[in-house]
């Protein structure tokens, strides 16, 4: 059984983490318990496999392992400064996260002729 | 023969982070075959139903995402015949009067390069023409292929060889592109590679989306507009029928693979599907069924009012990562 950490999401609340689970997946589950009320809305979910960027978060204090997470969205640079995408770390200590997301890139624009 | 020029969807190569997750996701989980590895590591692999050498590249890489993906032609002849054609579609391009509406949209499209592939750079694969359309994405063009093992039988023939495993995959289908310029990525896939467009949604500001076809089959390539260029959607693997991604979806729970949608149905095209993610977070689709499409048929169109029924046709709304998830 692998030890329990608690990951503090900045501004959110808190949520239980295994050392053998992805950080991003246990916040999915503890916002779909009702925790982490204070997200402004609904976490930024995207290939849960450190692909597409979209879960770009900073872990202000704590240890962690990695699995590899693209480059496009994480350099090299960004990596030593504790940025990560959080479907691709593993706690090893307790975690504080603050995320950092990416400008969504598309959006369908509403109709204009509402009147 | 009516089916000349582009035949169908060959191969496409796809960035990975992560070799060895991605052999076991695409050949245990999917239901592929390796077929080899090349000296700079490159993985092939295919379908045991797929007759030509390999559908599928995989090429390790910092980022995921897409490198490019081949159509194969009838003929090698072909490849001369389309560089030709590509290469006086930016001359005549170049050369009109900018005079109407339609003129001036069209001045504006760049003239696109070719460029040549010599045979075996990849294994089993004669030689290539490459070019970028406008969206950003690299397009390959090649007519000979090598078959390999396991491939299906040709006299009396089994409806299988090989006992099929993991979800099935009985082709490499389709890819859904994201990227600019989509007026232009249509204007050449069908001016130029005789694609024609089977479905679009259309918004009030232009056009979002366009499916194109070079068979029978709903759509063999697809884009949808991003601003950024040569993203990748999805990868799509043809499955036998809805009960097949039934079982596609056990496979996916079983095996904690990540998942997007579905079980669900698209309205365009009418297949039956799931999106999950590969390791590397590349999007891949099975898809069952669809519609006949042949060249006569009109383009079918969808509008902002049910653009959730046209994507995503039980949910009837478009979730937050169909627009904004790609790699």
């Amino acid at each position: 059984m692998s030890p329990l950490y608690t990951i503090m999401v900045e501004g959110a609340g808190a949520a239980t983490c295994s050392g053998a689970e992805r950080v991003l997946v246990a916040l999915e589950r503890a916002q779909g318990l009702g925790k982490l009320k204070g997200l402004p809305r609904k976490l930024p979910v995207g290939c849960r496999r450190g692909g597409c960027g979209v879960c770009r978060a900073r872990v202000v204090e704590g240890q962690y392992r990695h699995e590899p997470m693209s480059r496009a969205h994480v350099s090299e640079a960004d990596e030593a400064a504790g940025l990560v995408l959080s479907c691709a770390i593993y706690p090893l200590t307790n975690l504080y996260l603050r995320f950092e997301m990416p400008q969504l890139k598309n959006s369908i624009s509403e109709p204009t002729n509402i009147t | 023969m009516a089916h000349t020029g582009v035949l169908r969807p060959g191969f496409i190569q796809l960035r990975v982070l992560d070799m060895p997750a991605a052999v076991e996701h695409y050949t245990k989980r999917v239901g592929l075959h390796q077929v080899t590895e090349g000296k700079d590591g490159r993985v092939y692999l295919k379908s045991a139903d797929e007759f030509d050498h390999h559908s599928i590249v995989l090429r390790r890489a910092e980022s995921a995402g897409v490198d490019m993906m081949a159509f194969k032609v009838r003929d090698d002849s072909d490849l001369d015949m389309f560089e030709k054609r590509i290469a006086e579609y930016g001359i005549a391009v170049d050369h009109k009067a900018a005079s109407d509406v339609d003129l001036v949209r069209e001045a504006h499209q760049s003239r696109i390069t070719v460029d040549h592939v010599a045979a075996g750079e990849q294994p089993g694969l004669g030689r290539r023409i490459g070019f970028t359309v406008p969206s950003g994405h690299r397009i390959e063009l090649y007519a000979h292929a090598d078959q390999s093992d396991p491939k299906p039988r040709t006299l009396n023939p089994d409806i299988w060889e090989l006992e099929p495993h993991g979800m099935c995959a009985r082709r490499f289908d389709h890819a859904l592109f994201y990227g600019p310029n989509l007026e232009e990525v249509l204007n050449f896939f069908t001016t130029v590679l005789d694609f024609k467009c089977a479905e679009r949604i259309n918004l009030p500001d232009g056009t979002l989306a366009i499916w194109l076809t070079c068979g029978m089959k709903a759509h063999d390539i697809a884009f949808v507009k991003h601003p950024e260029p040569g993203k990748l959607h999805h990868v799509s693997f043809d499955l036998e029928n809805w009960q097949s991604v039934g079982n596609a979806a056990d496979i996916i729970a079983r095996y904690d693979i990540s998942i997007d949608i579905g079980p669900t149905r698209h309205g365009i095209t009418r297949g039956q599907t799931i999106y999950f993610f590969d390791p590397s977070g590349n999007r891949n689709e099975v898809f069952a069924g669809g519609y006949t499409y042949y060249p006569d048929n009109p383009t079918r169109i969808w509008d902002e009012t049910q653009i959730g029924k046209s994507i995503f046709y039980y949910e009837r709304v478009l979730n937050e990562a169909f627009l904004s998830v790609v790699t």
